[in-house]
């Protein structure tokens, strides 16, 4: 499967970034959706405890499975660029696409747990280590992003935003280690039942598998679309100048 | 070199006294708004090293960004770099400058503290609240040079810089905090809490001291 766009330029002769493969991994990603949503919404039973809010769940997981699996991508693809010696654009491409993907479903994650949050726990918000990590992780790709979104030269974007991307693999588990800390040595009398681990029954559990392989199958299918896109943007920003300039020698050509 | 571009960075600060007619008033300021944010004494002392230490983080985006917009004002850093300076020693160099202004600040702000705030300092929390400190500042002060250095020059650097450091920094102020905390005795805590939180910190600023002098050449390299 390549990452390169199926036709280079001529982009008037087709639209879009669709191959043949990401069509069948998007058609696949839509048929593993709607069995979430048979799985989610009908078939598995509702929590003996918190009722049909449990049904959160089957997109709360699969989403911060899939943007912890986005910023993995990242930090590789920055790795690559960064210390591969061709010092690979498409492996940058990658990396920015992938973390655009990675922050959008965080903040799906911290939606949807606030919501089944204040459904469970009467409030949208507890400073508990795992949600302090997620939310400040959550702002750091957003300055990532804003690396990415710098003036400077193609290059000079790829390899600030490759260190960024890898300083922050050094900062997740520092930032992880001192929130923890800080609960536990803060902890007050906590009035609210945290305590999710709730043993799943087995339908529950498969509706959740069937949630990671769909939102797994989701995430390469964006991937591979935004990267070609984002190969375009940096193909048209080079041929731009010289389209546009045949252009209007052309239109010159054609009123003259 | 690393003393030199040090040197420089202090003899710079030294004649521009920019730390001392403006950012030391402004952590005061901050100091005193917290106060009247916060209405009452008794909320004051508990919170005060987190005070303390937020208005430190505050001012010192400020003296980061002076720090590495003297070097690209005149195209500085690019004369370092044509000269064939070692960009790490540049780095450990601005590193150490920053530690010196940025520990300046931070006893005017503790001192600002015990006199508004009402707190007493006991001699057995002052080893904790000096140790922490130091390396509280190796940290934050490595984090802020890597970002800083990736930030200079380009254009809305001046907001770009909190929101990339600020998150990357909430280990140093989580750790500065609480320590401090145990120091101050604030909210009946003993000085023995404050020791784990040492660990961290100085985790973070070797980590982040050494990934950084690794970082600066790349970063700064066009």
């Amino acid at each position: 499967m390549t990452l390169d766009p199926p036709s280079t330029v001529s982009t008037t002769s087709r639209r879009g970034t669709a191959t043949a493969a990401t069509r069948a991994v998007g058609v696949l990603t839509i048929v593993m959706i709607g069995w979430l949503g048979v799985f989610g919404l009908l078939l598995s039973p509702a929590d003996r405890d918190q009722g049909d809010a449990v049904r959160i769940m089957y997109v709360h997981v699969p989403s911060v499975w899939l943007a912890y699996l986005a910023f993995i991508v990242t930090a590789l693809a920055s790795a690559v660029h960064l210390f591969g010696k061709s010092h690979s654009m498409q492996a940058d491409r990658v990396a920015g696409a992938s973390a655009e993907i990675g922050v959008v479903f965080m903040a799906v994650t911290l939606v949807t747990g606030m919501l089944w949050g204040r459904i469970t726990w009467g409030v949208y918000w507890q400073w508990d280590a795992r949600l302090t990590t997620t939310a400040l992780l959550f702002i750091s790709y957003i300055g990532y992003l804003a690396v990415r979104g710098l003036e400077g030269s193609r290059s000079q974007r790829a390899r600030r935003s490759a260190i960024v991307g890898l300083l922050a693999v050094l900062e997740v588990p520092l930032v992880h280690w001192s929130v923890k800390l800080w609960r536990s040595l803060h902890q007050e009398a906590t009035v609210l039942g945290t305590d999710l681990d709730v043993s799943l029954d087995g339908l529950m559990l498969f509706s959740l598998f069937v949630g990671v392989v769909a939102f797994t199958l989701l995430f390469l299918w964006l991937l591979l679309h935004r990267s070609r896109v984002l190969t375009m943007i940096d193909l048209s920003a080079e041929t731009g100048l010289d389209a546009a300039l045949a252009q209007r020698r052309a239109e010159g050509g054609v009123t003259a | 070199m690393v003393r030199a571009v040090c040197a420089k960075d202090l003899r710079i600060e030294q004649r521009s006294k920019v730390l001392t007619s403006q950012i030391m008033p402004f952590a005061l300021v901050t100091l005193v708004l917290f106060a009247f944010a916060l209405d009452g004494d008794a909320i004051l002392e508990r919170t005060a090293p987190g005070l303390v230490w937020l208005a430190m983080l505050f001012s010192s985006m400020i003296i980061v960004q002076r720090s590495f917009a003297v070097e690209t004002a005149d195209g500085a850093l690019d004369a370092l770099r044509v000269a064939g300076a070692d960009m790490s020693a540049v780095f450990w160099g601005k590193w150490f400058a920053l530690i010196v202004q940025l520990i300046i600040l931070e006893v005017v702000l503790v001192v600002g503290a015990i006199v508004m705030f009402g707190i007493d300092l006991r001699v057995s929390g002052l080893v904790l609240l000096v140790t922490s400190s130091i390396s509280a500042t190796c940290g934050l002060s490595a984090v802020s040079t890597i970002y800083a250095g990736l930030a200079s020059g380009v254009r809305g650097r001046e907001s770009l810089l909190p929101l990339l450091v600020l998150p990357v920094a909430s280990p140093v102020l989580i750790g500065a905090t609480r320590s401090a905390e145990a120091a101050f005795g604030a909210g009946g805590t003993v000085v023995s809490e404050g020791w784990p939180w040492l660990g961290l910190l100085s985790v973070f600023a070797v980590v982040f001291s050494f990934g950084g002098s690794l970082a600066f050449g790349p970063l700064i390299d066009d």
